[in-house]
């Protein structure tokens, strides 16, 4: 078969040649020949099919580099930061010196240079997610990032926030990712963050790899927002959970341009147990895709998914769930759903819930629907004196805190709802 | 305080409403009784401004105010309160953040001050103890997998608290076993007051045992046909709406 370079080809192998010296070469190899395989993914690749990133990208943004502006970041938590900035892991933006004991971080960059057998075989993640072109992609060129190794049952009090920031005044594209592995029975809360702090129309492609060990959990809370119209982020989730592992992660989206957010859990260990959920805030030409793969590969797993999509002016939402149950996941229980509040007629939400089972004895289920705001819910609350947007304000936070009640850390409920009151208190005032 | 003059009402092409008038003084207690499908919940439907009923004549004066220009949530800033026969459950939406919401809203359209969390707390609790209603409930969303009696007293704490100048009870006795009825039945009649009216809407006289009200209104075809005293809700127990169905049929 001929396949004719397009302009994007060109310019992603470019950053290959770039890339392929700058540590773990045969990783690096081996990514590019996975995405060369695949390309781009258009409409007609299935898990790709309502978010067009081929046509997104037909114009890939120069590569970054290393900004050096004095800049104040923005700090929403209180928490020990790690600062990503434009492609670059940056100490110096860092909380190291307060880290605790147990916990050992170092550069995406280093870790690749020294090459150790146990990093490079958990940052590559082979196992979870190697179909995706856009990850393999994201191996392929990853510049820098952060590497957190936490010791067997060390239980981390405050909240470790992994903030990946783009900052360029011209549009930039940056290939980063992460990796947390906790050892056994080791806790942590981990915050990623990921924003934009110009108004260039970036194109950032972001991995967070977390592996836990038996008996480990973490609590993971996602924030993506900023952005502008064409900008486009993909944000990776490879999770992998060893036995009785916990991770309970939920997710916010908001801002503008386009998102993807894209899941890959394997549960490899007798009685691990996942949670996934998220709420989607979109308005203007917003387009959120929450795209996931639950994998249940031994017996007793519990998972969980619970997505909102909150919808107005011409958004676009897109959730893709699928759960596997491998063979030998006997008594695996599972249930997904996602369901779609639409705000205006030109909102638009695509929901596809699958379940892929080969075990007999599982218990699975999953439910998505789509629709608009409950009449009767909005009359009983204005008889009770409610102006018509407050109550429709009080049902749509409402609608959102259900994808959040998995979540405990009072701190970031309080972000998180403090993060919808703000976007509805937009909506109430134009 | 409320005049209720030759309201014709419509759902779509159906006319329900068919030049009801209807006069409550404050203080009184008005029960409106009569047959399933006469309209009685179109009419409280229509007096607190639900969307889907076109008033096509008649008017509805709160005080002599015009209701009918109004949006519910300034009805109810004006004092209307309606007591749901079916309360809706809203899962997600937390019952004191309700509460609270709606306290204040009707607040600052009367250009009131806001209540304050703890004074806020004081007066549900106090009309929680009244009522039988426990921290449990009060903790849960609102009305999501309420028992019916629980909806119903959920929705009478809800009207102590908002303290409305008329209450509209649409079928509060429906689905309650007689001890809850004595319940909510105490909850009302502790709200009676020489400012305060109540339109309560019934099938059944069994209601009117607890709270005894100074006028009854038969209400059928869409129409207020007989109006009385509390004699007359006697007389329907002992003979049925008979008479009004016939008349219908004539």
């Amino acid at each position: 078969m001929i396949k004719l370079a397009s302009e994007a080809d060109a310019t992603l192998s470019s950053f290959y040649e770039e890339m392929r010296d700058k540590g773990a070469p045969r990783l690096r190899a081996a990514a590019w020949a996975a995405f060369s395989e695949l390309g781009l993914p258009n409409r007609r690749v299935e898990s790709w099919h309502y978010t067009d990133f081929k046509t997104a990208m037909s114009k890939p943004a120069p590569l970054a580099t290393a900004s050096h502006a004095a800049l104040a970041l923005p700090r929403a938590h209180d928490s020990l930061r790690l600062v990503t900035l434009d492609g670059v892991f940056r100490p110096d933006l860092s909380d190291i010196a307060r880290l605790p004991d147990g916990v050992a971080v170092k550069s995406l960059r280093d870790a690749l240079t020294q090459g150790e057998p146990h990093v490079m075989s958990a940052l590559a993640g082979a196992d979870i997610g190697a179909q995706d072109p856009i990850l393999a992609l994201n191996a392929a060129l990853m510049q820098d990032g952060v590497v957190i190794q936490i010791a067997p049952g060390v239980r981390i009090e405050r909240a470790i926030e992994l903030a990946t920031f783009t900052s360029a005044e011209a549009a930039q594209s940056t290939y980063t990712r992460a990796l947390v592995m906790l050892g056994e029975g080791a806790q942590a809360t981990l915050i990623e963050t990921l924003g934009a702090l110009s108004a260039a129309p970036a194109q950032d492609n972001g991995a967070l790899v977390i592996r836990l060990a038996p008996n480990a959990r973490v609590d993971l809370v996602t924030h993506l927002s900023g952005g502008v119209d064409r900008a486009i982020r993909v944000a990776s989730l490879l999770a992998h959970l060893e036995a009785n592992a916990t991770i309970n992660s939920i997710a916010l989206i908001e801002g503008e341009g386009l998102h993807r957010r894209q899941i890959f859990a394997r549960l490899d260990g007798e009685k691990a147990s996942a949670v996934f959920s998220g709420a989607t805030l979109g308005r203007g030409l917003l387009h959120a895709d929450t795209t996931l793969i639950v994998d249940h590969a031994k017996p007793s797993g519990q998972s969980r998914e619970v997505f909102r999509n909150i919808l107005d002016d011409q958004s676009v939402g897109v959730f893709q769930g699928k759960v596997i149950v491998r063979p030998g996941a006997q008594k695996t229980d599972g249930a997904m759903q996602s369901k779609a509040l639409l705000l205006s007629d030109q909102a638009t939400m695509n929901n596809k819930p699958e379940l892929e089972i080969f075990a007999d004895d599982v218990q699975c289920g999953h439910g998505a629907t789509c629709g608009r705001l409950d009449k009767d819910q909005l009359f009983y609350l204005c008889a009770r004196g409610l102006p018509r947007r407050e109550a429709e304000a009080l049902l749509i936070e409402g609608f959102a805190n259900e994808a959040m009640a998995t979540l405990e850390d009072e701190q970031l409920k309080t972000f998180l709802s403090e993060r919808v009151s703000a976007w509805l208190s937009r909506r109430i005032s134009r | 305080m409320l005049e209720i003059k030759d309201l014709h009402v419509a759902v779509g092409e159906r006319e329900i409403l068919k030049g009801l008038t209807l006069s409550v003084k404050a203080g009184e207690v008005a029960a409106i009784m009569g047959p399933n499908g006469t309209g009685k919940s179109t009419l409280s439907y229509v007096i607190a401004g639900r969307e889907g009923y076109d008033v096509t004549k008649g008017e509805v004066r709160l005080n002599g105010e015009n209701l009918l220009d109004l949006d519910p949530a300034e009805r109810a800033a004006k004092g209307i309160f309606l007591a749901f026969q079916y309360p809706v459950e809203i899962p997600g939406v937390a019952t004191m953040t309700f509460l609270k919401a709606a306290l204040n809203a009707q607040r600052r359209a009367r250009g009131e001050p806001e209540l304050q969390t703890p004074e806020f707390m004081k007066r549900v609790k106090e009309a929680a103890a009244s009522l039988g209603v426990s921290q449990d409930m009060l903790r849960r969303p609102l009305n999501a997998g309420f028992s019916g009696g629980e909806k119903k007293r959920m929705e009478i704490l809800q009207m102590a608290l908002l303290q409305p100048r008329l209450a509209i009870l649409d079928e509060t006795d429906s689905g309650l076993d007689i001890d809850a009825l004595r319940v909510v039945a105490d909850g009302v009649n502790a709200l009676r007051s020489p400012e305060r009216a109540f339109v309560v809407i019934t099938h059944y006289q069994r209601l009117l045992d607890y709270i005894r009200p100074d006028t009854v209104h038969v209400m059928a075809q869409g129409l207020i046909m007989r109006s009385g005293g509390p004699e007359l809700a006697q007389e329907l127990e002992e003979r049925g709406y008979q008479d009004y169905i016939a008349q219908e049929a004539a």
